[in-house]
């Protein structure tokens, strides 16, 4: 038997569709990020539709996603970065959504794409480039001078321009990279289960232990799921607040 | 050496980033528990930071495997 676990991650297309010389094909890709946001539209829709003065069940799980997110806006981005509230809680619930039903048996994680992650993060960083130079006109370059002798600042200065423009990359990478590693390493102990039960005698009962490994890593997976959403959600604050308040805190 | 054989290794020499994702994650978590046990009044508002840290310092091992990754199949 040949061990895939990288086979989850190929795109196929579902209805072909050529434009000129591109291919546009609508794939399972396309067909899961259809998914999550019609799960979050409808999630958000059905449990605002009613809203009592004694929230449901539903409507509390609304009402905490809406101000856990608000929240983190406050903390890291103060008061003005409210304005970015409708951003930062798309991206968030995106990700978080892509990232759960990820982990459904026989779905596709649509976040284990480079070119979905990367398309949010350079989505984050055009924001935070648009809103600095329109906030501050050209001072907004004043992020890329630190406080610090003069001397310094030759050093200084190309260090923060190259941390800035790592930052699309850095953001994509952890999540994409997140994503990736976690499913291919649930697979591959999959395959571990399936080679020692198929092996017969003394070592099919050995099967177990990998087994309750591959329950143990899914409820770290639900961690990681989570907590990436949150740290790509809490790190495109702390990045929009760099735009609003340049180095002085808010 | 056959090019196949370099990529392998140089592959496995990628997974070294672990050694420093280890350090960065034992240190963090460490950290905060030894400033939480001193002062647990202020734990709870530090979280936020913990994870914060811990998916930081997650990340850069990852990145490690994107290597590997580049390295093999490219």
């Amino acid at each position: 038997m040949k061990i895939t676990p990288m086979e989850q991650f190929e795109i196929r297309p579902l209805v072909p569709l050529h434009i000129g010389h591109y291919d546009v094909s609508f794939t399972n890709q396309s067909l899961w990020m259809f998914i999550v946001v019609a799960a979050v539209g409808a999630f958000l829709t059905f449990a605002s539709s009613k809203r009592a003065l004694v929230p449901s069940r539903m409507q509390s799980m609304a009402e905490i996603s809406y101000e856990f997110v608000a929240n983190m806006i406050n903390s890291s981005a103060g008061e003005a970065g409210l304005r970015f509230f409708p951003l930062v809680f798309t991206i968030f619930m995106f990700v978080l959504c892509a990232n759960f039903f990820g982990l459904l048996p026989g779905s596709f994680t649509v976040t284990s794409q480079i070119a979905v992650t990367f398309a949010l993060a350079s989505l984050v960083i055009l924001t935070v480039i648009v809103t600095g130079f329109l906030e501050h006109g050209i001072g907004f370059l004043k992020l890329f001078v630190p406080k610090a002798p003069l001397l310094l600042l030759f050093l200084l200065v190309p260090i923060e321009i190259i941390s800035f423009l790592t930052r699309p990359i850095s953001l994509s990478v952890r999540l994409f990279a997140n994503m990736l590693a976690g499913h291919t390493m649930l697979k591959v102990f999959a395959f571990f289960v399936i080679a020692l039960g198929g092996a017969g005698g003394l070592l099919a009962p050995l099967s177990i232990a990998p087994m309750f490994l591959i329950i143990a890593i899914t409820a770290l997976e639900l961690l990681v799921a989570f907590l990436q959403a949150y740290v790509f959600a809490v790190l495109t604050c702390i990045y929009l607040n760099e735009a609003l308040h340049l180095h002085d805190h808010h | 050496m056959d090019v196949a054989a370099a990529k392998m290794i140089g592959a496995g020499l990628a997974c070294i980033a672990l050694v420093g994702a280890g350090i960065g994650i034992g240190n963090v978590f460490g950290s905060y528990l030894s400033g939480a046990l001193r002062n647990p009044g202020a734990a709870a508002s530090q979280t936020t930071n913990l994870l914060l840290g811990f998916a930081l310092c997650e990340a850069t091992g990852l990145f490690g495997l994107v290597i590997a990754l580049i390295i093999l199949f490219t």
